[in-house]
């Protein structure tokens, strides 16, 4: 029990501690900030249900006024936002990369992990945020996905950063992924 | 860890927390049902004063964290401008800013402490049904605890990365870094059993 909770008060303290650190910028110039990589992480360390949470602990501070999306932003004026879809999403994008991770078992971790961080952190997660900027702006979905388009490429490598660095994890604290451990 | 309530007093502090909570929901709902420019600009021109009230540094604060949806409002009028429907860009807009001035104005007059009172009032069902909601609270204090310390430890990875090396970090700073946050879940969980633990 007090393992669960230290475990999930950390991961949204690093899914906070990553929007503090500066962003990294790709090679053909799309500025991306390391924090849903954080909630991708979320999923495949901590498994579904312990991810969720953690994430959701991380969106509950937010709304209290704490300022730790991603440049300084929070407060519930994000809840009134475009990007208040990708908030809200950040939850659910955690817990579907934690149960695809839990339950497909017959593939290296590497590519595991990155295919859920995928389906989770990009498909999931711009599903809730297209649906946000769809009836915030009050556009067509294909309009708001195109929009965003433009950083989904920064996410796809997200995901397969998130994909390694799950692998690397399980290496160097095997008891630590529990995603992957029997007796959670 | 500092929350972004304004430092300036003003009447709104002392109000309770749940009220303005309940009433940004009313407002923001009934923003969604207006469609006339005027009355838009009418409800943008209020909150701009209501802003202005509390004086000078309390507006300018307020204005700067409106600054952050110039892009879409950019995008927004561009295309319906492109589209010929200008009218219907405006009001998009200006119930944009409001609705976000508005939920930025009950975080700016509400302390943390008080919307922590109103987590536990809105958990109070689940203690009801025999849920404790104390691993909750304690998952709250410790996020915000460790938040500023694993922000710190971060860069003092990025800053011994760069002491030996020519260019910056970037991602590969990132396995460290879970790991120092993985082995401190590890201490906590420790530390808190050794007082106590959570009771069950």
């Amino acid at each position: 029990m007090e393992r669960n909770v230290a475990l999930i008060a950390l991961f949204a303290a690093l899914i906070a501690a990553l929007g503090l650190i500066p962003q990294i910028t790709l090679a053909f110039g799309v500025p991306i900030t390391a924090q849903s990589l954080g909630v991708m992480l979320c999923g495949t360390v901590l498994g579904a249900r312990r991810g969720a949470l953690a994430v959701l602990l991380f969106v509950l501070l937010v709304a209290m006024g704490l300022p730790l999306l991603a440049g300084g932003r929070g407060g519930l004026g994000v809840f009134a936002s475009p990007t208040v879809g990708f908030v809200l999403g950040f939850p659910v994008a955690a817990f579907v990369t934690g149960w695809i991770v839990e339950r497909w078992r017959g593939a290296p971790l590497t590519l595991v992990a990155g295919v859920a961080s995928a389906l989770g952190g990009i498909v999931v997660l711009y599903a809730f945020g297209v649906a946000g900027l769809a009836v915030v702006l009050e556009k067509s979905l294909q309009e708001a996905l195109a929009l965003v388009t433009a950083f989904i490429p920064g996410d796809v490598l997200k995901a397969a950063i998130a994909g390694m660095l799950t692998s690397a994890l399980a290496r160097a604290r095997p008891q630590s992924v529990l995603s992957r451990a029997d007796a959670g | 860890m500092i929350s972004l309530t304004s430092p300036v007093r003003t009447w709104a502090h002392g109000w309770p927390a749940g009220l303005k909570l309940a009433g940004l929901c009313a407002a923001t709902l009934v923003l969604f049902f207006i469609e006339s420019v005027p009355a838009h600009l009418a409800i943008f021109g209020a909150v701009l004063g209501v802003y202005a009230l509390p004086g000078r540094v309390f507006l300018a604060t307020g204005m700067r964290r409106l600054r952050l949806l110039w892009p879409f409002i950019l995008v927004v009028m561009l295309w319906h401008l492109w589209e010929g429907s200008v009218a219907q860009g405006v009001a998009i807009c200006l119930r944009l800013l409001s609705a976000v001035a508005l939920a930025n104005l009950v975080t700016m007059t509400t302390r943390l402490t008080d919307m922590i009172a109103v987590i536990r009032w809105l958990a109070a069902p689940l203690r009801r049904v025999g849920l404790e909601t104390r691993a909750l609270e304690l998952a709250v204090a410790l996020t915000i605890r460790m938040t500023p310390v694993l922000a710190e430890k971060g860069e003092l990875l990025s800053a011994s990365w760069r002491a030996r090396a020519r260019r910056r970090a970037g991602w590969r700073i990132l396995l460290p870094f879970t790991l120092l946050a993985l082995d401190d879940a590890d201490h906590v969980a420790e530390a808190l059993k050794a007082r106590g633990g959570l009771g069950n």
